[in-house]
């Protein structure tokens, strides 16, 4: 007993340290709400076609005043094209991806966890023996493979990123439904008539709803994280389409004499990685502190 | 030892299914894509020349067959000829996976030299400033994608301070920047949990039994703490050895390290698919063993797993 109200009064923070969380948690959210601006508004604000090459305007630095007459707050790269408009179209590209990846992958895991649950026997071990197999692996290498036999395209990439994240979907609505079929009202619904529909709809879906929103925080993360890496690998979206994996790989040759062609993408990759990570974490511990051992 | 052998059993047969999951997978994905033999040919090469090199490969019979055939030759190490270097493909990959081991080994002592003692020295100072730079630091590495950390490291340490060379692999200072690079997101995740499980051993009864005995900070950390909490850290630990694997990939491509994941890389340009197949299932064997041998060591130092 004594130690227990000891690690509680421990754990108990600090009003300095709330006050902080606070701020960052509204630094994050001003962070993700421009991101999704710049994405959805990339053609009012980018300031020059993201893909328009200019001979005389190649490695331009950061300037106001660049030799084709232009300002590029951030330079230009190789080819002359806007490094700012291209990191703001790349926005599109990551969050366009990352959130079609966390679908894909919540309704894959959502209904094979549903499956697994319901069924039980056979078809439960198959599935989590599925699941156990892709966890008992380094995604990225497969991911690599079928990416490059199948050609890098868009469907290909969410599809790909999707399922490399259905497991942890599937565990929590399993692991709800075993806990609600030992529940006799459940067998009451069924004897009633009622849908195994209505079971999922009115029982299962609300007492995992906030496991799954933590769960999709984290998965966009990984998702947008994931997209950069096969883009920077060269497996990704494909030039001349604006993306920040494909544009730090861009720069990669460049990095000494025009370091900014790299570095202006990865540090907003990087910052949007963070942040998102970052609210999944404090999702996790507000809604559901019992995801910590994922 | 009651409960070891079917604990034993039960994570063999996972391990073995792992491995049938993944080399079937590689079959299917190899034969979806494209024809390899236009790549082998001249551009003018005649018919008769294509039929000739696609039976060779064996690609003119059936797909079970080309299954059955892939399957059982996987089993004895044959992977074929590697098309690009003209050798069997088990032996290049071979011949690329001691530069992968360096650079594996070199990540994962660099991440746990770093990590201990900045999770020990966090726990014990919670909430120090040190406590709080180097945790922030720790949700950076854990977040941040490593190809981005290792292009800001060649910028930064390589091309601007000029004190490690940017690419290649000769001698220990070509090793520095790619260990570190590998190894980021383990040593923060390391640190992260050493601070926590040092934390949680800190709150227990006989911590504050020993404090009130009159033992010293030094040696309640030293003597009680840590062997208490080290074993979270090792399972963990020896999970993120298999990770590392996964980011030799990126790593490896960032700065032209010659190992087993640059390799892949350039056989899928190449489209060099026995290379491809044979990298990424030595892959997945080096880390299924790895997880085999965590889970094993993992149930010898804790009964209560074995039941799970």
């Amino acid at each position: 007993m004594a130690s227990s109200i000891l690690a509680s009064a421990r754990a108990e923070p600090a009003p300095s340290r709330a006050r902080r969380t606070r701020a960052l948690a509204a630094g994050g959210a001003v962070f993700v709400a421009l991101l999704i601006v710049a994405a959805l508004a990339a053609p009012v604000i980018a300031p020059a076609d993201p893909i328009r090459q200019s001979l005389r305007g190649r490695l331009s630095a950061p300037t106001l005043s660049g030799a084709d007459g232009r300002s590029h707050l951030l330079g230009t790269d190789h080819l002359g094209r806007d490094v700012l408009s291209r990191v703001i179209y790349g926005a599109r590209v990551s969050l366009l991806v990352g959130f079609a990846a966390v679908i894909v992958g919540g309704l894959v895991g959502a209904t094979l966890g549903l499956v697994a649950g319901f069924r039980g026997g056979w078809t439960d071990s198959m599935i989590m023996t599925l699941a156990d197999a892709q966890l008992a692996f380094p995604f990225i290498l497969l991911a690599i493979g079928i990416i490059a036999v199948l050609g890098p395209s868009f469907h290909t990439l969410i599809v790909v990123i999707g399922l490399s994240g259905w497991v942890t979907y599937a565990r929590v609505l399993r692991s709800q439904v075993l806990v609600l079929r030992s529940r006799e009202f459940v067998d009451a619904i069924h004897a009633l008539g009622g849908s195994v529909a209505r079971v999922i709809a009115r029982h299962v879906l609300p007492n995992v709803l906030s496991s799954l929103v933590v769960i999709a925080t984290l998965e966009l993360a990984r998702a947008i994280v994931l997209e950069a890496t096969l883009s920077f690998l060269g497996l990704g979206v494909q030039p001349p389409t604006p993306s920040w994996g494909g544009m730090v790989h861009e720069g990669r040759e460049y990095l000494d004499s025009a370091w900014w062609i790299s570095t202006a993408p990865g540090i907003v990759l990087m910052l949007t990685s963070i942040v998102v990570s970052r609210t999944g974490d404090w999702l996790r511990d507000l809604l559901d502190p019992t995801l910590r051992g994922e | 030892m009651r409960g070891l052998l079917p604990f034993l059993a039960s994570r063999l047969l996972r391990a073995a299914i792992a491995l049938w999951l993944v080399s079937t997978v590689v079959f299917v994905v190899m034969r979806l894509s494209g024809d390899p033999v236009p790549l082998l040919l001249p551009p003018y090469a005649p018919q008769s020349e294509f039929a000739r090199v696609r039976a060779e490969l064996g690609l003119d019979r059936p797909l079970p067959v080309q299954y059955a055939v892939f399957l059982g030759s996987v089993v004895h190490g044959d992977f074929g000829q590697s098309i690009h270097f003209r050798q069997p493909a088990i032996r290049v990959v071979v011949g690329y996976l001691p530069a992968t081991f360096e650079l594996g080994l070199a990540a994962f002592a660099l991440a746990l030299i770093v990590a201990l003692p900045i999770g020990i020295v966090s726990a014990v100072k919670r909430n120090s400033a040190v406590d709080q730079a180097t945790m922030a630091l720790a949700l950076v590495g854990q977040s941040a994608p490593t190809f981005f950390i290792g292009i800001l490291l060649i910028l930064i340490v390589s091309l601007k301070l000029g004190l490690l060379p940017t690419s290649g692999r000769e001698g220990w200072q070509s090793l520095v920047l790619p260990a570190l690079t590998l190894g980021a997101f383990t040593m923060a995740s390391i640190a992260r949990l050493t601070r926590s499980s040092v934390l949680e051993v800190l709150r227990a009864d006989y911590i504050r039994t020993a404090r009130a005995k009159g033992v010293s900070d030094a040696v309640v950390v030293a003597k009680h703490t840590l062997k208490n909490a080290a074993v979270p850290i090792v399972t963990i630990t020896g999970l993120q050895f298999g990770t590392l694997l996964g980011g030799a990939v990126v790593t490896e491509t960032v700065f032209a390290w010659p190992g087993i994941g640059r390799l892949a890389i350039q056989s899928i340009y190449n489209r060099d698919y026995p290379v491809v197949q044979c990298t990424v299932f030595i892959s997945a064997v080096l880390f299924i063993v790895i997880n085999f041998c965590v889970d094993l060591i993992y149930g010898l130092l804790d009964p209560r797993v074995r039941s799970s």
